[in-house]
């Protein structure tokens, strides 16, 4: 058994054929290619698949593609142009709030989503907000100031 | 040019991060990719019965069920290890099991299919029939008479006994003492979690009888070594290994794991590229875990807080086989270091290493560092508390003093540099100790559970001359290869082997290949981490990439200095001796005159056209240099970190943390102070959340990060740091290396504080609130 879903991913629309059981990450990553969205965890503990979906952050390890059908998804490769950064991605390279790069993409969605609803957060609200994300190498420090200095950018 | 070693150079790798174009393992499409997935073994302990994959192999787009006899039968051998010690018992383990499995998640048969999620069905269609068997978790129990044997062959489930010290006067010193403390300390065992999990691609081109294994490995050199001498026996010309962007090591990607020997294996079976990618769940049963310890500690003081003696007996959980480095970690990196920075006459430790139905232990960031450090430095509060003394002043009277540098311990290391009463001046200072001291007896007098705690610790790393470093037990070298390829326009590729998995070489050695050669940082690329473009390597664990890796890029460049100084000179017509390389700009000249330098581009196009060298030189430019390290390196620091315990529920808020370390002569201080934020973020982890926990039945009670706790953005607050600098003579950059020191001194640090806060000598991490509530009450 299949479904037929239409959705907009990064500003494009896209038409598919997929297994109902299909994960929207496997479909993000698998179908359309779109690797920047990681995967690390199996039970929406790491936050590493965070995407937009109809511009709230959600784990895509953790939605069906059918239950996208209709609606608009952004991933990391929708953030910026392939030759320019995203004010948040500018301030994750300033501040260092990166080393392997795995947790960066849905650092990122999950911080894009935060300053949306919150433009001056805190340093507790930033922490609060990032809880879902998780990261091994860098401690978060350096995470949280990128988030502090993108808010400023980003004023 | 301006140097660019010891500035924050923003990272070159970082864009393709942040943009989602990292290369990592998983993000690799092949046309005719399979996929494959491996049943893992319910059981802690049983006899393989029977194995049924007849419902599996009619599943459309099943592709093809292996087991264990088929790999033997194939051709593959047993995992070899990399560290011996004597007398070691090191049993078979394959990368199927093909007759007994031995802890849960072990492998027993492979299902390759035309997709993901047809594997992962297939999986639940093989039929595996077992007879379990007694199961064994604790190391200390698992050598006591009666406990059910691991492997058949191995005695009391020891894999070897292992002592370091001098005995006599270990036991004079506990003698002379006016007080022993004796503890029972547990560090628990610890998963490693790097975010990405691991994954393995093989490819095989039959025409050219050729095998390319994407793997996300710290160390893609050494594995081809593993992969073509003992498991899967492709010859090493005919093999390339790729560790392409990894998401994260900790020490968990050193290793030689069984998929990658399966993966390859498979892809020649069915001559089709196979990727198997771990899910986390698999990861929890898979990769190596960390630390597991039972240690009985004495400690001996004298009145005055002068430490007399420490004796030490650890049992070492191994798992249920050796994995790759496995020997090496409790032994000399473990009782190696538990000297710490004291100057302490009468040290003696004997680990016995057992193995128990559980997931292999091998090294995870730190590795028997992070476990000396926690022994020595409870012991020494302990000490302190019994003595009525502040546990700093026990400390600074114990340092080895700064005079007495190189030091050599009574337990085999020989320290190169330190400081330690000016790391610790430099910490207390920083953190004002004396108001912190005020503002604790302040709030205590007000009730409240504020506690202070300490570490200062040690790390021994960039290990070496390869001469001794094999000697005592390994199978492999520790030196590093840099080559320098300098194109005719000038541009630069550096290769390393040293692999980069979150450091940051990609910019940090181009910034010691710049300031050597006196060019631009953007004019030098990195290349590592691919056996295939890299001439040799080792690959990085043991915070040994500046000190090796980057000592050998300083050699390669003092090579292409020297031809491009040749060069010079007899284009100018003048003495070489007469003619010096000037390293801010690249260019060479007759002393005196730089206003007739060649550049560095002249001398670079000089090797291409070939028509104007000295006679006998070779065209071209490229040099290759290896470092073996004469010595090692001992990064230290002192930390202090102020918790409060809630009494109402026994949760541990850290209030402030503030480090000093010294690694040394720093490269790019932006990424040192990363990596030690990262460590010690890490290390309090240990403290206070992270331990796989095993049933009685040898079930992982902690198999997911729902179960595991893990450290949060929510958990500490920001941490402050300074840095004293002690060069490292060993190697020409005076780098220590920074990768593990902040998870080695952090876990003791905390600890202390939360012991200091409740005013008892000891409880076990990890120090969750339940704990807490429950020694409270």
């Amino acid at each position: 058994m299949t479904h037929t879903i239409s959705l907009t991913v990064n500003g494009k629309a896209h038409c598919s054929v997929v297994e109902p059981r299909l994960l929207l990450v496997h479909y993000l990553r698998d179908v359309l290619g779109l690797t920047g969205t990681n995967i690390g965890c199996d039970t929406s503990q790491c936050g590493s698949c965070t995407v937009h979906l109809d511009g709230e952050a959600v784990k895509a390890c953790t939605v069906l593609a059918v239950q996208a059908d209709g609606a608009t998804i952004k991933t990391i490769e929708g953030m910026a142009s392939p030759t320019s950064l995203h004010p948040l991605q500018e301030a994750f390279r300033e501040e260092h709030g990166l080393q392997c790069g795995y947790c960066t993409p849905g650092m990122i969605m999950a911080a894009d989503a935060l300053l949306r609803h919150n433009h001056k957060p805190s340093e507790a609200q930033i922490r609060q907000g990032l809880e879902g994300n998780m990261c091994r190498c860098t401690g978060y420090q350096n995470i949280v100031k990128a988030v502090q200095n993108a808010a400023l950018k980003m004023a | 040019m301006a140097k660019t070693v010891g500035t924050s150079v923003k990272r070159v790798e970082d864009p393709r991060f942040l943009r989602g174009q990292g290369t990592y393992t998983a993000n690799l499409q092949l046309p005719g990719m399979t996929h494959l997935a491996v049943k893992r073994s319910p059981h802690a302990h049983a006899i393989i019965k029977r194995i049924d994959a007849t419902r599996a192999l009619a599943l459309p787009g099943v592709l093809g069920v292996f087991t264990g006899k088929d790999l033997i039968e194939g051709g593959c051998g047993p995992l070899p290890v990399g560290w011996s010690v004597p007398n070691q018992k090191t049993p078979e383990r394959h990368a199927l099991m093909p007759d007994r499995v031995r802890h849960v998640g072990d492998g027993v048969a492979a299902v390759v299919a035309e997709s993901s999620y047809i594997a992962r069905d297939a999986l639940d269609l093989i039929d595996v029939e077992y007879e379990t068997l007694p199961v064994v978790t604790d190391a200390r129990k698992a050598a006591a008479p009666g406990a059910p044997l691991v492997h058949q062959a191995i005695a009391n489930n020891i894999s070897y006994e292992w002592e370091l010290g001098d005995k006599q006067a270990c036991a004079d010193g506990l003698a002379e003492a006016h007080i022993v403390v004796e503890q029972e300390l547990i560090n628990s065992r610890l998963v490693p979690n790097a975010i990405e999990p691991r994954a393995c691609v093989a490819q095989w081109n039959a025409p050219d009888d050729q095998m390319t294994i994407w793997t996300t490995s710290q160390n893609p050199h050494p594995i081809r070594v593993l992969l073509s001498a003992f498991t899967l026996k492709i010859p090493e010309h005919k093999l390339r290994v790729i560790a392409p962007d990894v998401g994260g090591g900790f020490g968990s990607k050193i290793f030689h794991y069984p998929e990658e020997v399966i993966v390859p294996w498979v892809s020649r079976k069915i001559n089709r590229p196979v990727k198997w990618v771990s899910t986390r769940s698999e990861a929890f049963i898979t990769d190596s875990h960390g630390r597991d310890h039972v240690t009985v500690a004495k400690m001996g003081f004298k009145r005055d807080g002068t430490i007399t003696a420490l004796q030490v007996t650890t049992w070492a959980n191994q798992g249920a086989y050796l994995s790759t480095f496995a020997s090496l970690i409790p032994t000399i990196l473990y009782l190696g270091c538990i000297s710490g920075m004291y100057k302490v006459k009468g040290i003696f430790g004997h680990v016995f290493a057992t193995f128990t139905n559980t997931v292999p232990v091998d090294a995870v960031r730190g590795a028997g560092r992070p476990e000396a450090a926690y022994l020595v430095e409870r012991m020494i509060d302990i000490g302190a508390r019994r003595l009525k003394k502040d546990p700093w002043e026990v400390r600074h009277k114990n340092f080895i003093p700064a005079s007495e540098f190189p030091y050599q311990t009574p337990v085999a290391f020989n320290y190169d540099s330190g400081d330690y009463h000016a790391i610790c001046d430099k910490v207390a200072t920083l953190a004002d100790l004396k108001g912190m001291r005020e503002r604790q007896a302040e709030a205590r007098k007000a009730g409240r559970l504020v506690g202070i705690g300490f570490s200062t610790a040690i790390e021994i790393s960039g290990y070496g001359p390869s001469k001794v470093v094999t000697s005592i037990g390994s199978a492999l070298g520790m030196w590093e290869s840099a080559a320098l390829r300098v194109y005719p326009t000038g541009k630069v590729t550096l290769f390393t082997g040293s692999h980069s998995h979150g450091q940051g070489h990609e910019t940090t050695f181009a910034q010691i290949a710049a300031d050597e050669l006196g060019i631009a940082v953007s004019d030098i690329e990195v290349v590592h981490g691919d056996t295939g473009r890299v001439q040799q390597g080792v690959g990085t664990f043991g915070s040994r990439s500046g000190t090796v890796g980057g000592t050998a890029v300083v050699k390669a460049a003092a090579k292409v200095r020297e031809k491009m100084r040749r060069i010079a000179a007899h284009q100018l017509e003048a003495a070489e001796e007469d003619v010096v390389f000037d390293q801010s700009n690249g260019t060479a000249y007759v002393k005196g005159s730089p206003d007739k330098a060649k550049t560095f581009f002249d001398m670079a196009f000089s090797t291409f056209t070939a028509n104007h060298l000295p006679a006998g030189m070779e065209p071209g430019l490229e040099e290759q240099a290896f470092f073996d390290p004469t010595g090692l390196t001992a990064p230290n620091s002192a930390h202090i970190a102020q918790v409060e315990v809630d009494p109402a529920t026994g949760e541990v808020q850290i209030q402030r943390y503030v480090a000093v370390d010294d690694v040394g002569n720093v490269i790019n201080p932006m990424i040192v102070e990363g990596q030690l934020l990262g460590g010690i973020v890490h290390g309090v982890g240990q403290a206070l959340l992270e331990c796989a926990r095993y049933d009685s039945n040898g079930q992982l009670l902690s198999g997911s990060m729902m179960d595991y706790a893990m450290p949060r953005s929510n958990l500490m607050p920001m941490i402050e740091t300074g840095r004293t600098v002690t060069p490292a003579p060993s190697n020409p950059l005076g780098v220590k290396g920074a990768g593990e020191m902040g998870t080695i001194a952090s876990t003791p640090a905390i600890c202390n504080a939360v012991m200091d806060a409740l005013q008892i000598d000891h409880l076990d991490m990890p120090l969750t609130a339940e704990r807490i509530w429950q020694a409270m009450q």
